[in-house]
Parts: C-alpha cells; sequence; structure tokens
C-alpha cells in the first residue's frame, strides 16, 4: 500500500516455475468493496487453477489485466484504493501497468528454480529454496505429493524466511527407493536438508504423511526444532480413507487417477488435466509404484491408520510452538481429529479452515500461510 | 529431473537406460557401429541419424552392424527375440520394410498366436517414416497403417522427446513386436525428459491441447502441425482439442470417443495416404460409434493419394500443412444441413 492508500493488486508468483498467469474470471468489479480475504480473481497457469485473495481492504478502482491475457508474475493486474483517490491518479497508475502487461514476458534468462541434492540416508534428497534471510523454514509434503504442493506458499512465506520445500524419498526428483517405508527413514531426509542447508533452528511445516514425518524427525532432533504447522497430519487417530491411499498407489490410468485426486479437495474443479498428468507422469517413473506401495503399508494397518503421532505431539508441545490447521470439509483424513492433537498437547492452536478439503494449503492459501506465520512468530 | 533434450537424444537415454538395465537388450542395424575412425569420428556413427551414437563403447559386443540385407538381419533379430534377446533392430527408412514383410507379418507377429502364447517375440524395430527432407518417394512414406492392419504387431507413433522415451522404454519391454516410427523432421525437437526411467501405456492417447468445438486426431510429426493450427483457429474463436494417438495399435478408442461425444465434431489429421489409413479408420470408427454425437461431417486432413514427390514445391504441398488444417477445422465448424 502507498501513502495515498492505493493497493496494487500483482499477479502472484504460485511455484518457482511460474512466469506468467492468466486471468479466466474476474469474481469483483470495479466499484466494489473488498475486504481481506475476499476473492478477486481466479486465475490459472500451466499447472493450476487458483483463487487470488484481497490483501488489503478498500474499493475496486481499476481492473488492469482483462480474462484470457498472459500476465507477467509481478504485474499489476488491478487497483485497490479508497473512493476520495482521484481518478487522474488511478488512470496514470493503471496505463503504465498496463504498458507492463502489453510488454509481455521478459526473455527467459534461464533463471528458473535451483534444486539442490543431498545424500540423507543413504538417498539421494532433492530440495529447493526461495528467500534470501530470516528463520529457515522446511515444507515437507504428504504421500504422492512433491515439494511444488507448496506452490502457493513457499514464494509468500519468502517474503520474511529462507523457504526450503523437498521431496521425501518415492517423491518428486528424490530417490524412489523408499526401503521399508518407514516414517524414520523419511525423517532422516527432514534432518539432511536441515543440514544442507546449515540450519541449527528450523520451522517445520509438514502436511498429512509429512506431518507425520516433521514430528519424527523434530522428536529425534528437538534441540533444532523452532516451531511446528501441521497440515492435517496423520497420526491422530484411526480414521484416514484407506480407498484414497490404496487407490492412489493401483492407480495406472488417467480415468482412475482423476476422481482419486478430486477426493483431496473440497472443490474439485482445481484438479485440472495438468495436475493429473504431472501425477500419471510421476507414478509412471521406475521404482514409484513400489515405493507407494510400501508407503501404503506405512500408512494403513487394515483400513486404519497405522502411524501414531500422539506421543512426539505431546513432548514436542512443551518445547515449542504448534499450530494444527485442518479443512472441515477433509475426504482423506477428517478434521475431528484436530481435537485428538489439542487433548495430547495442550497449547497446540487449532486452526479449521471452514470450507476447505485435504489441501488446505492449496485450496485456501492465504489462511494456511496465516496458519504458518502465526506458529513461526510464537516461537520469537 | 527433467531437462530439456532432443527426440534424438530422449531415444538414446531409453536405449541406454534399458541396456543398462537389462543385458538382454542388444542395438543392430546398418552403421550403429560403422564410421569409427573416418575423418572426423571418433565414435561409431549410431545409424544413420545419430541415435545410437555413443553406446558402441558404452556396451561392448551389444551394438552390432548388419549387412545392408533387412530381411537378412529384421529375420536374425525376430528369432534372437524368440530365443531370449530382446533386440531393438534399426530399420534406417520404413519404405525398406517391404523386403521383410515375411519376417514381420508371417513370422514374428503371428508367433504368439500359432504356439498357444508359448512363444514370446520381444522384438522392437525402429524405423524412420516422413516426408519434408527432399529424399523422394522411396525415403519418405508414412507406412504405420500398413502395419496397424496386421493383428499381433504393436505399432507407435511418438510425437514429443517425453513420449518418445516412455514409449520406447515400454516398447523394449513389451513381450510382442513393436514396430516405432520416428519422423526425421523430429529428431532435432526439445522438450522436458526426466532423467529416470519412465514407461507410457500403449493404447492411452494424449489430449496435448483441450478444447470445446472440434476434436482434432492425428499422430507423430502432424500433432506440432495442427497445434499451430488450432492456435490460429482459436484466435478466430474456433476451440479445438487435439487427441494425440501415440499408439495406432492399440488404439485408444475410448478418449476419441469421449472428445467427440463432447465436441460433436472431428476432423483427423495425417501424413499418411488416404486409402485405408488412421484417417479412414479412426473416422469409421466416430462415424460408427459416436454417430449421435455427430453434428457435422467428418473432415480428413491427409496427404493426397500419390508417391511423394521430389520435387521440392510439389513436395510441400503433399505435407498437410497448418492451413489446410484451418480450413478443414472451419468447414466443419460451419457446415449447415
Amino acid at each position: 500500500m502507498t501513502d495515498s492508500g492505493i493497493t496494487s493488486v500483482a499477479m502472484p508468483k504460485w511455484g518457482l516455475s511460474m512466469r506468467s498467469g492468466k486471468i479466466t474470471d474476474w469474481v469483483v468489479a470495479e466499484g466494489d468493496p473488498v475486504a481481506p480475504g475476499d476473492d478477486l480473481a481466479d486465475i490459472e497457469t500451466e499447472k493450476i487453477t487458483g483463487t487470488l485473495e484481497a490483501d488489503s481492504p478498500g474499493l475496486v478502482r481499476r481492473l488492469i489485466a482483462t480474462v484470457g491475457e498472459d500476465v507477467p508474475v509481478g504485474a499489476a493486474i488491478a487497483l485497490i484504493a479508497p473512493p476520495d483517490v482521484p481518478d487522474a491518479v488511478l488512470d496514470d497508475l493503471a496505463s503504465r501497468a498496463r504498458a507492463v502487461i502489453d510488454a509481455g514476458l521478459p526473455e527467459d534468462d534461464g533463471a528458473g528454480p535451483v534444486v539442490e541434492t543431498v545424500e540423507a540416508g543413504g538417498r539421494k534428497v532433492s530440495y529447493a529454496g526461495a528467500g534470501d534471510s530470516g528463520d529457515v523454514v522446511l515444507l515437507v509434503h504428504g504421500y504422492g505429493g512433491d515439494r511444488n504442493s507448496w506452490l502457493f506458499l513457499q514464494e509468500p512465506l519468502a517474503a520474511r524466511h529462507r523457504v526450503y520445500a523437498l521431496d521425501l524419498p518415492g517423491h518428486g526428483t528424490s530417490a524412489k527407493d523408499v526401503g521399508d517405508g518407514s516414517v524414520d527413514l523419511r525423517a532422516d531426509a527432514v534432518l539432511g536438508v536441515l543440514d544442507a542447508v546449515g540450519s541449527d533452528r528450523a520451522h517445520l511445516v509438514g502436511h498429512s504423511l509429512g506431518g507425520a514425518v516433521v514430528l519424527a524427525a523434530a522428536a529425534r532432533s528437538p534441540g533444532r526444532i523452532a516451531s511446528l504447522t501441521l497440515f492435517a497430519p496423520a497420526g491422530f487417530g484411526p480414521s484416514i480413507s484407506a480407498g484414497y491411499v490404496r487407490g492412489f498407489a493401483a492407480a495406472q490410468t488417467r480415468r482412475e487417477l482423476k476422481p482419486l485426486v478430486g477426493q483431496l479437495f473440497a472443490d474439485e474443479q482445481l484438479v485440472t488435466r495438468q495436475v493429473v498428468d504431472d501425477l500419471l507422469a510421476y507414478k509412471r517413473l521406475d521404482g514409484v509404484d513400489a515405493a507407494l506401495a510400501a508407503l501404503a503399508e506405512t500408512l494403513l494397518d487394515g483400513d486404519e491408520q497405522r502411524i501414531d503421532s500422539a506421543a512426539a505431539v505431546r513432548a514436542l508441545g512443551e518445547v515449542v510452538p504448534v499450530t494444527v490447521v485442518w479443512g472441515s470439509a477433509d475426504r482423506i483424513i477428517p478434521a475431528e481429529q484436530a481435537s485428538s492433537v489439542a487433548a495430547v498437547a495442550p497449547g497446540a492452536a487449532v486452526r479449521v479452515i471452514d470450507g476447505a478439503g485435504h489441501m488446505p494449503h492449496m485450496e485456501r492459501p492465504a489462511e494456511a500461510q496465516a496458519g504458518a506465520e502465526e506458529t513461526i512468530a510464537r516461537a520469537a | 529431473m527433467p531437462r530439456n533434450l532432443t527426440y534424438r537424444e530422449a531415444l538414446n537415454e531409453a536405449l541406454a537406460q534399458e541396456m543398462e538395465r537389462d543385458p538382454s537388450v542388444i542395438v543392430m542395424g546398418e552403421d550403429n557401429a560403422g564410421g569409427e575412425g573416418a575423418p572426423g569420428e571418433d565414435d561409431a556413427w549410431g545409424g544413420v541419424l545419430g541415435v545410437t551414437k555413443g553406446l558402441y563403447h558404452k556396451f561392448p559386443g551389444r551394438v552390432l552392424d548388419t549387412p545392408i540385407s533387412e530381411s537378412a538381419f529384421i529375420g536374425a533379430a525376430i528369432g534372437a527375440a524368440t530365443a531370449g534377446l530382446r533386440p531393438v533392430a534399426e530399420l534406417m527408412f520404413v519404405d525398406f520394410m517391404g523386403v521383410c514383410f515375411d519376417q514381420i507379418f508371417n513370422q514374428a507377429a503371428k508367433f504368439r498366436y500359432m504356439f498357444g502364447g508359448k512363444a514370446v517375440t520381444p522384438v522392437v524395430i525402429r524405423t524412420m517414416y516422413g516426408a519434408g527432407l527432399r529424399a523422394a518417394a522411396q525415403h519418405s512414406q508414412a507406412l504405420y497403417p500398413v502395419f496397424t492392419h496386421i493383428p499381433g504387431l504393436k505399432v507407435v507413433v511418438p510425437a514429443t522427446p517425453y513420449d518418445a522415451k516412455g514409449l520406447l522404454i515400454a516398447a523394449i519391454r513389451d513381450n510382442d513386436p513393436v514396430i516405432f516410427f520416428e519422423h526425421k523432421a523430429l529428431y532435432d525437437l526439445t522438450g522436458p525428459v526426466p532423467e529416470e526411467s519412465y514407461t507410457l501405456p500403449f493404447g492411452e492417447a494424449n489430449v496435448v491441447r483441450e478444447g470445446s468445438d472440434v476434436t482434432i486426431v492425428t499422430l507423430g510429426r502432424m500433432v506440432h502441425t495442427s497445434l499451430a493450427a488450432a492456435d490460429e483457429l482459436a484466435a478466430s474463436g474456433v476451440s479445438c482439442e487435439v487427441v494425440d494417438l501415440r499408439t495406432t495399435s492399440p488404439l485408444d478408442e475410448d478418449t476419441i470417443l469421449e472428445s467427440v461425444e463432447n465436441t460433436g465434431r472431428l476432423v483427423v489429421v495425417d501424413e499418411a495416404t488416404p486409402r485405408c489409413s488412421i484417417a479412414t479408420d479412426i473416422s469409421a470408427l466416430a462415424a460408427s460409434r459416436a454417430f449421435g454425437a455427430l453434428r457435422a461431417p467428418i473432415g480428413m486432413v491427409t496427404a493426397p493419394h500419390t508417391p511423394v514427390p521430389f520435387s521440392a514445391a510439389l513436395e510441400d504441398q503433399y505435407i498437410p500443412d497448418a492451413q489446410r488444417i484451418v480450413n478443414a477445422v472451419k468447414s466443419v465448424a460451419e457446415w449447415r444441413r
């Protein structure tokens, strides 16, 4: 926001490789009042479709980008301002912003995200970082995911922190051999990346299976952990969608995979063809079938959860700030299990995001980010 | 980690990774090993367009040069496959396949069936196809329909580096004879390819562009020409869905029919000549199984029913281009009873 109270809404950067986006629908019109958290526009990238939310209040005074055009990341797409800002000021800003969009994407400088690797527990682990200063934050995805599942969170968090996202063994571009599939083995990867980035005190953020993994890593090395943010973590109750876990491991075709991936979200429209194609390409790498089968056994005992994270969170909750974030419409691990975390770790903050599914960090990134930021702030 | 590779490099990597993984994989063909020590050459040539370059020294004894006798070495490859090896034979131009039809049609394609499933023939025959290189009538044909016609053969026509690697690895691991078609004009095409090994299943078409007005079904090099046409059509308000078949045998009928049911209009784009072709085959499929969904006659954009001309001007006219596709799609989209 400038002194005059004008906020320029920029094309967001969702994921380290995003260079431009397309507005598919303006949710607001010129003249509409907006408050922080209100939906502004639906935006499509090469990878995914998401909704951009307002982060400051005011009137939508100018919509600059039009539906369907390519807009470089960072270019102003709208102006939000109080009613008393003169039209002439806004017109001037809007025409300059228009010129930026019309100039198009700068030539590809080849400076994509730098993916690094480290040897941890005898296996190659890949990770990518963003942000130059501040505390280290490490993002750990869930079963079948990869570091790109943090696309809406990594860049925004990187404004104030050094944020790394890794690929757990068996996932992304890390080694596909997962041994016995144990959570401990995955904790090696977390600690290995912390070693590699030279962190002796890090904030860990884990989703689903990744939640259990960061707890296992933290339990092993509690002195290195500053805070824990757990999104729909595994290990806090018997109930889990065993059909999803086994179905995802077994799916061989787009037809089998698409409905399963839809179960991850409250709004299945978020599952674009690209999302399913990327998952299929991952599943078709040699060794992934075996890795997912082993991990499914780690997650499941019959049709219930095998992992128990209660002891770890009880111990850690006395030492570091813990926040649990759950989508109320989670169809994979029910949100009721958030109360099990609070029961064993009374200091833990619980945030239930109304209407979000199992991927709150993709479906409702602003609220998910607020959960992580708040935990990090409590550790200061 | 995906990096950008050329189509040629993607094929080479698929061969190298499979030879590394499975000692029964061998490579054979004309000049696959030859050329070493010739002026300016340190390594073997790796075939006429260099796809197998670098393998000769990496896998001693497993890259074989063959005489210029296709019937002999294709027969040898098929025999070696029945005896336990997984040969990848390079038959330079598909136009030369005629001299070894019996080995392919009557032997390789029939063993599994005639021996009650007791014989497997895991042979891959890689071959170049397609016009555009001024190589005239005997070196430019797109003959995949001939092989698609024969039960017992699998026929693969990859369009991108990613597909080329995943489909070649799948072909090598497959227990049936696979004829693998590489378009000469695609070898230098680049695209993202994962470093790791992976397989793409046969019989799964790829929807390379989603759209709502007209379905374009195509394959091989024509995928790229069709995408260029679809871009142009989008600018004039016609939304095309582009389906890349990837394999013609087996054929992914479901994806074709599903798309035609959504758009109600079909144009098939194929570089081969039009009679008894992929274009007519797909058209017949849609006409018989999605008739109720069709809102216009099916369009076909193909080469004419002639040999590929040597005259450069005529050859350029021979190959379907984006403009012809645009015209065909528009006439289908604008058709009124």
